[in-house]
């Protein structure tokens, strides 16, 4: 009987990671984003 | 201290203060975890890749407007966020399906052009004249039930009526028309198709 392979699981697993540009975005946009509390009231602000 | 010893928790309550590194720590440390599970669900990296971006977004944003409860639960809190968007993806996706075109299958296989250019255009005229002609060239009740079923689409009970004979007659007429245009094309070589 023919031997079965299957595809290498941790190589896969490799794979399944967002791209670095994204993760910079995110970076970079919690470096952009700031709140302001103006008495009860919250602002958000992104800064460039 | 090396950052893996250092817990959510902490990581999340010093990015609230201020420290733009613990987020850093905190996305590499789950990235791939967050990001398969929403695979997993879609099975599309780019979908994953927009909505692992949105689910952080909203991360970032609930912890700088202070709108995270810390129960040491970080990662469970991600997950619900991402899951959400999940859902909200696919009711969007449902309401709005998207035709994904990037795979073996290509719909322009399926669909087509109806409309003819004018080479065939052309080329169905003069199939449909020599048609005409050919059917000039049958016996008058044969020519008849012809013209009445194929150009005038009327029904096998509507010719009879109006040709005053049986149903059967007409459907043998209709036969015997068929034949010998058959008959006729064969004779002269003519081709009909286009």
């Amino acid at each position: 009987m023919a031997k079965l392979y299957s595809e290498c699981p941790s190589k896969k697993d490799a794979l399944l990671n967002p791209k670095e540009a994204t993760i910079d975005f995110l970076l970079n946009y919690s470096k952009a984003l700031s709140v302001i509390k103006c008495n009860d009231l919250k602002f958000e602000v992104l800064q460039n | 201290m090396k950052h893996k010893d250092i817990s959510d928790a902490v990581l999340v309550n010093r990015y609230i203060n201020g420290d733009e590194q613990s987020l850093s720590i905190l996305i590499y440390r789950h990235k791939q975890k967050i990001y398969s599970f929403i695979y997993s669900k879609v099975f599309d990296k780019d979908i994953t890749e927009d909505i692992f971006q949105d689910a952080f977004i909203k991360v970032i944003k609930n912890l700088k407007l202070g709108k995270y409860n810390e129960e040491g639960k970080f990662l469970p809190w991600v997950m619900r966020i991402s899951h959400n968007l999940v859902i909200d993806h696919f009711r969007k996706s449902n309401r709005m399906p998207k035709f994904d075109n990037s795979g073996d299958f290509n719909i322009f296989t399926v669909l087509g052009d109806p409309a003819m250019n004018a080479e065939k255009r052309l080329i169905k005229e003069q199939v449909d004249c020599d048609l005409r002609r050919l059917i000039e060239e049958l016996p008058e009740d044969q020519k008849d039930v012809l013209i009445m079923r194929m150009y005038k689409e009327m029904s096998f009970k509507e010719i009879s009526q109006q040709t005053d004979v049986s149903i059967n007659t007409a459907l043998g007429r209709m036969r015997y028309a068929l034949i010998n245009l058959r008959k006729i094309i064969e004779e002269k070589n003519i081709v009909l198709s286009n």
